[in-house]
């Protein structure tokens, strides 16, 4: 049999359903862009790199598992190099010029209140996953509409961290304080809030001695013997990062970790607990995260499969940014869509299991859009690992009476 | 403001010890580093901008070099050696090319070598921050002197900077090198009319720079944190350091970190929201009565 000639609108046919067919397949699966500015050069590069771990994780996860209602995530990331106006920059070409349909904000406090104000002008769905100043959330003239925020809170930190405090000054009589943070508005207003409420909860407090030594400073020596002449029983700190690790290994050859029970908000993350080469025992810390809050299976199978998949532990920014993967997972879980708009109405008041809930789950506060229920604590250190033992899990209870009474004091409601 | 705890502090013998030994050990380190910027501006009337980046090479490669070996003094040496080194090609490669350009042109060469060792860092160490952590040898008790606190580690920290402070002092005094440098800082065109081989001494004069940052970087590694960009806030420093004592002097260099080592240490005490402050202000009334810094040549 003779093969038919093609006629011209077989060809025109064919051609159409080739040209076609990607498209067609692209619709069905059509991405969802998801951007994230973040650090990612200069001395604060680690963060922007723990915080992009971890969403990797979590992104290879959905997408094995479907995606967002069907959609697999592809993400975006941009250098924000620290710089607020920089952070407000590249969020906005993230979502006018990327084709972001929601962001992953992941700056520091400076940063994402730059952001917030880019997310308020073009209503996109954001969720802040590294600021932990209350007032971002807290605070109704910063509120909007579609942002939320996965980190820690600075009052959690202090109302927690106070009750623990008061309960070891208690039983040890510390009466005697100084404090030593470094000294720009993190430093200054976490220190004030964790001293109104370890007075809260201890009045009869006393502190003799403050030091504010500049973020970066190479030398603590002179702050380290201020703080030993003033002969405090106890001491807050709020340093963090490289600053924390030379302030310890400076502080250790002038044993001052025997001269006073030290409490550290930030020294409970591998990131300074494994830098630091003598870790002093005993020293109390707020957990940032460590495999062992909560300690639970999910949590340190979760902590396990970062540090073999990274070659290192996770960090309390790693914590905050798988977080705000999970919700929005669980949001379009909710909602049967990805559609930015649903996924803001469905994270209202969202529970999900979380690894890092202090009962297996995490719920996004319907009236601040704020996380809550995520495992806060302290502990002591120890010189090996786990590094931190005794971790005490904050009661929540007590954290929503106390929150609620400061946002009532600073008129937020 | 808080002139009663300052008091309180002078009359006490064993704050007046602690402080005084902290103040100096501050000094020190900063003399270190700034003897290298002051001695390459003295020569060579370049303002290495780069020379903070010079300290935290340093401090990263007697990092790797103590975690090889498990010494801290090879640790140190292999910092000092690696510094002067890389001296010697950042000047060859670079600097050389800029002698008598605009300083505008040798700051930007010098910015652009700091932006490219931040991230060479990062590429070979990571962004992450390292601790060496204290050598064996160290980690002992603090000693008490007559009630003050003194660490043996600050204590051997002091005697090296002095030290290395003497042997520099001696190899410019007393060498024929030294004569040569100095000689070379008051008038090139004549060192170099009378056949002696310049070129050889601007990378002799940017090793021993190097090296001079290099070994403050490696002392000071086991109790400063190392991460990229850790040069910049001893840069600042430094240069406070230097125009203080007078850009080119090496003897400025070291009273001017000791003055700022102690208005460090005390300040934190009597004026605990103002210390930095008081650095800059000392410098301005140098500046507003001795421009040319305590042991600076007039400009003419």
């Amino acid at each position: 049999m003779k093969p038919t000639e093609p006629t011209r609108r077989t060809v025109l046919t064919g051609a159409a359903a080739v040209l076609a067919a990607p498209h067609i397949a692209g619709a069905q699966a059509k991405a969802v862009r998801i951007g994230m500015q973040a650090t990612f050069s200069g001395p604060l590069a680690q963060s922007g790199i723990t915080h992009r771990n971890a969403i990797e994780m979590e992104v290879d996860r959905i997408n094995a598992a479907g995606g967002l209602a069907g959609r697999p995530i592809e993400m975006v990331y941009r250098d924000s190099k620290s710089q607020p106006q920089e952070a407000a920059r590249v969020a906005r070409e993230l979502v006018n010029s990327d084709g972001c349909e929601m962001l992953l904000d992941a700056e520091s406090s400076a940063g994402s209140f730059a952001v917030q104000e880019v997310v308020r002008d073009l209503g996109v769905l954001c969720i802040h996953s590294s600021s932990e100043t209350s007032s971002l959330t807290a605070d109704p003239k910063y509120r909007v509409a579609s942002a939320f925020r996965s980190s820690r809170q600075g009052i959690h930190d202090a109302i927690v961290g106070g009750a623990y405090a008061a309960k070891v000054a208690d039983a040890r009589k510390l009466t005697k304080w100084a404090t030593c943070s470094p000294d720009y508005a993190y430093g200054r207003d976490t220190t004030a809030q964790y001293l109104e409420y370890l007075k809260h909860f201890k009045p009869d407090i006393e502190v003799i001695s403050q030091a504010w030594p500049k973020l970066g400073q190479p030398d603590f020596t002179e702050v380290i013997t201020k703080l030993i002449q003033a002969r405090p029983q106890a001491m807050y700190t709020a340093l963090y990062g490289g600053d924390l690790t030379a302030f310890i290994n400076q502080g250790n050859i002038y044993a001052l970790f025997s001269a006073m029970q030290v409490f550290s908000v930030n020294l409970a993350d591998y990131t300074a607990l494994t830098a630091i080469k003598n870790l002093p025992p005993g020293i109390a810390t707020g957990n940032r995260y460590v495999v062992t809050c909560p300690d639970t299976v999910a949590n340190r199978d979760w902590g396990e499969a970062y540090r073999k998949r990274f070659n290192e532990y996770p960090t309390n920014w790693s914590w905050q940014s798988s977080t705000g993967m999970r919700f929005y997972e669980g949001a379009a879980k909710k909602a049967g869509s990805a559609d930015p708009k649903k996924l803001a109405e469905a994270l209202r008041g969202l529970t999900i299991e979380c690894p890092f809930g202090v009962d297996g789950t995490v719920t996004m506060r319907a009236e601040d859009q704020t996380v809550v229920g995520y495992a806060i604590g302290w502990g002591t250190t120890l010189t090996k690992p786990p590094y931190v033992a005794d971790v005490k899990p904050a009661d929540w209870g007590t954290i929503f009476e106390l929150e609620t009474e400061w946002k009532k004091r600073n008129g937020f409601i | 403001m808080d002139l009663d705890a300052l008091l309180g502090c002078v009359t006490s013998s064993s704050c007046l010890v602690t402080q005084t030994t902290s103040g100096l050990i501050v000094g020190m380190l900063l003399f270190m580093v700034a003897a290298g910027l002051t001695l390459i501006f003295g020569v060579l009337k370049i303002v290495n901008f780069a020379h903070g980046t010079f300290y935290m090479l340093g401090a990263y490669i007697a990092y790797s070099a103590f975690m090889f070996t498990g010494s801290y003094v090879l640790g140190v040496l292999a910092g000092g050696l690696g510094m002067a080194i890389f001296g010697v090609i950042f000047e060859r490669v670079l600097i050389s090319r800029v002698y008598g350009a605009n300083v505008l042109m040798q700051l930007l060469i010098c910015y652009a070598v700091v932006l490219i060792c931040d991230d060479l860092v990062k590429i070979v160490w990571g962004p992450d921050f390292y601790a060496m952590g204290m050598p064996p040898a160290f980690q002992v008790p603090p000693l008490f002197i007559a009630g003050g606190v003194v660490p043996p580690f600050y204590i051997m920290l002091i005697v090296v900077a002095l030290a290395i402070g003497g042997a520099l002092s001696l190899l410019l005094g007393l060498t024929r090198i030294g004569k040569i440098i100095r000689a070379a800082a008051h008038n090139p065109n004549m060192v170099s009319a009378l056949g002696i081989n310049t070129t050889l001494l601007y990378s002799l004069v940017f090793a021993v720079g190097g090296m001079l940052a290099g070994l403050a970087g490696g002392l000071a590694a086991p109790v400063r944190s190392l991460t990229p960009g850790m040069g910049f806030s001893i840069l600042i420093e430094s240069f406070i350091v230097t125009v203080i004592g007078g850009m080119g002097s090496i003897g400025g260099a070291l009273i001017a970190a000791v003055v700022l080592g102690l208005i460090r240490s005390f300040g934190t005490i009597g004026f605990p929201l103002f210390t930095e402050g008081l650095m800059y202000i000392a410098m301005i009334i140098i500046l507003v009565f001795k421009p040319s810094g305590l042991f600076g040549k007039e400009i003419v």
